[in-house]
């Protein structure tokens, strides 16, 4: 590839962090080029500067970065000396992105229509009933479903699909050369994510775009790039063609990242058979009601259907399924944070759905949880000591004891005793995750429901986690409720794996029988679609 | 706690509203020492305009006081009454909206309902009467004060404990076997009050307009002298001695004002996200 042919050119790039950032520059001596039918993949994990890249060249940096050194030559200019009215013409017509989540990035009060029309309206081009039948057409051209009436519709009656297949439609209205794909299906589930994936690389094909393909996930990458670049710290550690990088890398880094991507291959296990039960749940129900008033119908949505599973002791059962199928209902079900319709939850010899009050409280420290978000999980004006020691206070055990026993839990979790006098917000991501799992240890339950634990984090330290998880689960001898969207990281740390669709349950088996030989057309749908089993074959 | 006073100080207006109110504090604190008699009693003819008589700098009302005197002691009233009412407004609306957020359902619809049917009444007009009713005294304006202003509190804090309370730190603590109250007062109210505050700010400027208004009706507290009273009683004369009603008037001003540059800057430091430079 030589830079003659490259529609897009960055060169040098440096952009400063404003100070007292955590470190100069968010993006470093950068240098890449977007080739038309090309797809660029940037990869590297939160805080490696990849969006930068992607706003710098949409010209949408905040006013905080100093441009420090560097220029993105398209047709001949620099787009960082561009002022405003220059962006204006060139944004959507030459550069069009797409952006990660659909909801916010489409206007909740316009209808789908009005907005692809819009892009005309903007560049004044056309009249508006050619605007609205070339909206119409890009549509088609997207896959929605019934084109003339998501034309209609607003963006929250559509599903996060359709609405990423809307926001390409956008971006492709005025057919840019380049376009600039920000994570563009990190918020969708994994079946839409194949079919969107695929969608990007057809169209690319059949219009001749350079794309450039922010993302995290390796998985994508392998099923998406030409060319991949890595980014460490804002800087490139590695680039090339697709194959070279992930089958050959030369960086340590990239080799770090790429161990760290959980495998499909679930490892072998020991039997369970013959064990007590931890815990059983029964005909679990619940029906969420909303809306019903005068003039409007009710809407429910069933939850929970009919749930049955148990988890015997020692145990990690995971529960799979896409965002909606109720997997999170569940957890909370189990925890009694909600109180289910119908149904039975009984821990060992205790029916944790009958009892209340005091009782309730005092069963709680049986079953303890570790929530999706790091950053929300944990209270940002207390103490890590004292939101590791609070549980076992309110449980009757002295003030001194327990804080003691949060300096020897936080060692447990691979973090310094000194962390106690510390506040939440002086962690990353991964050293919160661990408090948390310190406090949900420090009631010294039996039970522990992980809800999408590691959904939130980094590759690299997704694993540490997990890891993390599987030591302490055999060493306390702990029984697990494992919920994930992710089927690799499930096939990595559970024994049996539950697969949710609508609120039901509809394939229950132990990992390796699930993955060799799905039963339920879902589960072979959602196995299809994990991202990244294209370089495996190609590999061969 | 540094970082909050960095910001605060950053910010010129909240440091002037600060400056201010810590030399208003001071007279109302010190000022009865420089002026150790009653500020009722005669000390001169009356209408001496400012600046005739050693002595008296801002001149004399109707009945020969002090100007001056007047405002020191005035000091003392409003201030407090601007403090004690607000203080006493938090009371009664934090609890109430708390437990408005927390509990929700049947209990939370209650007590707005309640909380509404204070605000559906004008403020003024419900102290006028609660004054008028409980005689006019210090206690009783400060009581009519707050029972006015409690409502926008109580639907402040509402609001947000129903946003944090679905946070996954709340439910953490539920999940730990933490009681009812534990959790509002230890997980959700701290993370919670940064509006708080600077509502009460403002709350005590309003506080300190209320009183005013009273006593300029003739509703203040008969023993005591605060500024709105002075305005009120020089009010007929402002032709012939404009210094009665001026003075004590830019006392009212200065405060009010202090208090709401006070109010702005700590909106600032306590959410800075609003006062971020940049997109």
């Amino acid at each position: 590839m030589s830079a003659a042919t490259a529609v897009v050119s960055i060169k040098n790039l440096k952009l400063a962090l404003p100070p007292g950032a955590d470190r100069r520059y968010a993006v470093d001596d950068v240098s890449l080029d977007l080739t038309p039918g090309k797809i660029l993949c940037v990869v590297g994990e939160s805080g490696s500067g990849k969006s930068m890249c992607a706003h710098a060249l949409m010209g949408l940096l905040p006013d905080t970065i100093g441009r420090e050194a560097g220029e993105i030559v398209y047709d001949g200019h620099n787009l960082l000396a561009l002022d405003e009215t220059g962006w204006l013409a060139l944004r959507g017509r030459h550069i069009a992105m797409v952006f990660q989540e659909p909801m916010t990035a489409l206007n909740p009060l316009m209808r789908i229509g009005e907005q692809i029309a819009e892009m005309f309206e903007a560049h004044n081009l056309l009249t508006p009933k050619e605007r609205t039948q070339k909206a119409l057409q890009l549509l088609r051209e997207v896959g929605l479903p019934d084109p003339e009436r998501s034309m209609r519709a607003y963006p929250h009656q559509l599903s996060g699909g359709q609405r990423q297949r809307a926001m390409i439609a956008m971006a492709l209205a005025l057919e840019p050369a380049v376009l600039v794909a920000d994570e563009p299906t990190t918020a969708l589930d994994v079946t839409t994510q194949a079919q969107i994936l695929k969608l990007i690389r057809d169209l690319q094909r059949s219009r001749n775009m350079a794309v450039m393909f922010i993302t995290h996930d390796f998985g994508v990458v392998a099923d998406i790039a030409d060319r991949v670049i890595v980014l460490q710290h804002g800087k490139v550690v590695e680039q090339g063609a697709a194959d070279d990088v992930l089958l050959r890398p030369q960086h340590s880094y990239t080799r770090a990242l790429l161990a760290a991507v959980p495998s499909m291959q679930p490892p072998q296990r020991a039997p369970l058979a013959g064990r007590a039960k931890a815990v059983e749940v029964v005909g679990l129900d619940k029906t969420y009601v909303s809306g019903g008033g005068w003039f409007q119908p009710e809407r429910r949505v069933r939850a929970a259907n009919e749930v049955n599973f148990d988890i015997l002791k020692g145990e990690t059962l995971g529960l799979v399924g896409e965002s909606g199928s109720g997997k999170s209902s569940v957890a909370r079900l189990v925890m009694r944070l909600i109180e289910p319709d119908q149904g039975t939850i009984r821990l060992g010899d205790i029916d944790f759905t009958r009892i209340g009050g005091k009782e309730l409280r005092k069963a709680r420290s049986r079953i303890q949880m570790i929530f999706q978000d790091p950053f929300a999980s944990l209270n940002p004006r207390r103490k890590v000591g004292n939101i590791i020691a609070d549980g076992p206070i309110a449980h009757g055990t002295d003030a001194a004891t327990a804080h003691k026993r949060a300096g020897e839990l936080l060692g447990l979790v691979g973090l310094n005793a000194s962390a106690l006098e510390r506040y939440p917000h002086e962690f990353s991501g991964g050293q919160r995750q661990r408090i948390g799992i310190a406090r949900a240890l420090a009631l010294e339950p039996e039970i522990i429901v992980a809800d999408e634990a590691v959904s939130a984090l980094d590759v690299s330290v997704q694993a540490q986690v997990l890891n993390l998880l599987e030591d302490l689960k055999k060493r306390l001898g702990l029984s697990m409720l494992f919920i994930t969207h992710d089927l690799r990281v499930a096939a990595q740390i559970c024994d049996r794996i539950a697969v949710m669709q609508r609120g039901a349950i509809v394939e229950l088996k132990p990992t390796a029988a699930l993955f060799s030989a799905p039963e339920h057309a879902y589960t072979r749908e959602l196995l299809a679609a994990v991202p990244g089993q294209t370089s495996s074959s190609r590999a061969a | 706690m540094m970082n909050f006073w960095r910001t605060m100080l950053r910010n010129p207006g909240g440091v002037i509203g600060l400056m201010i109110l810590i030399l208003a504090v001071a007279v109302a604190v010190f000022g009865p020492l420089l002026f150790p008699t009653s500020p009722w009693r005669m000390v001169q003819r009356p209408f001496l305009p400012p600046f005739t008589a050693p002595g008296l700098p801002l001149g004399t009302d109707a009945l020969g006081r002090d100007v001056l005197a007047g405002i020191v002691h005035g000091a003392r009233v409003s201030l407090l009454v601007g403090l004690v009412s607000t203080m006493a407004a938090l009371a009664v609306g934090i609890p109430v909206g708390a437990m408005a957020g927390y509990f929700g359902g049947r209990i939370g619809d209650a007590l707005m309902r309640f909380t509404e049917f204070f605000q559906t009444v004008p403020s003024f007009a419900l102290a006028i009467v609660l004054v008028a009713i409980l005689q006019p005294s210090i206690v009783s304006i400060v009581l009519a004060i707050a029972i006015v202003s409690w409502p926008p509190v109580a639907r402040l804090v509402r609001g947000e404990v129903l946003s944090l309370r679905t946070r996954e730190y709340v439910q953490a603590a539920v999940v730990t076997g933490q009681s009812h109250s534990w959790i509002i007062w230890r997980e959700i109210l701290p993370n919670a009050l940064s509006p708080v505050i600077v509502l009460a700010s403002l709350m005590v400027a309003t506080a300190i307009l209320l009183e005013s208004s009273l006593s300029f009706l003739g509703l203040g507290d008969p023993n005591l002298m605060s500024w709105g009273y002075m305005v009120g009683a020089g009010r007929t004369v402002i032709r012939q001695a404009w210094w009665i009603t001026v003075f004590p008037g830019i006392a009212i001003l200065i405060s009010v004002l202090a208090l709401n540059l006070i109010g702005e800057g700590l909106n600032d430091a306590l959410n800075p996200r609003l006062n971020k430079e940049g997109r």
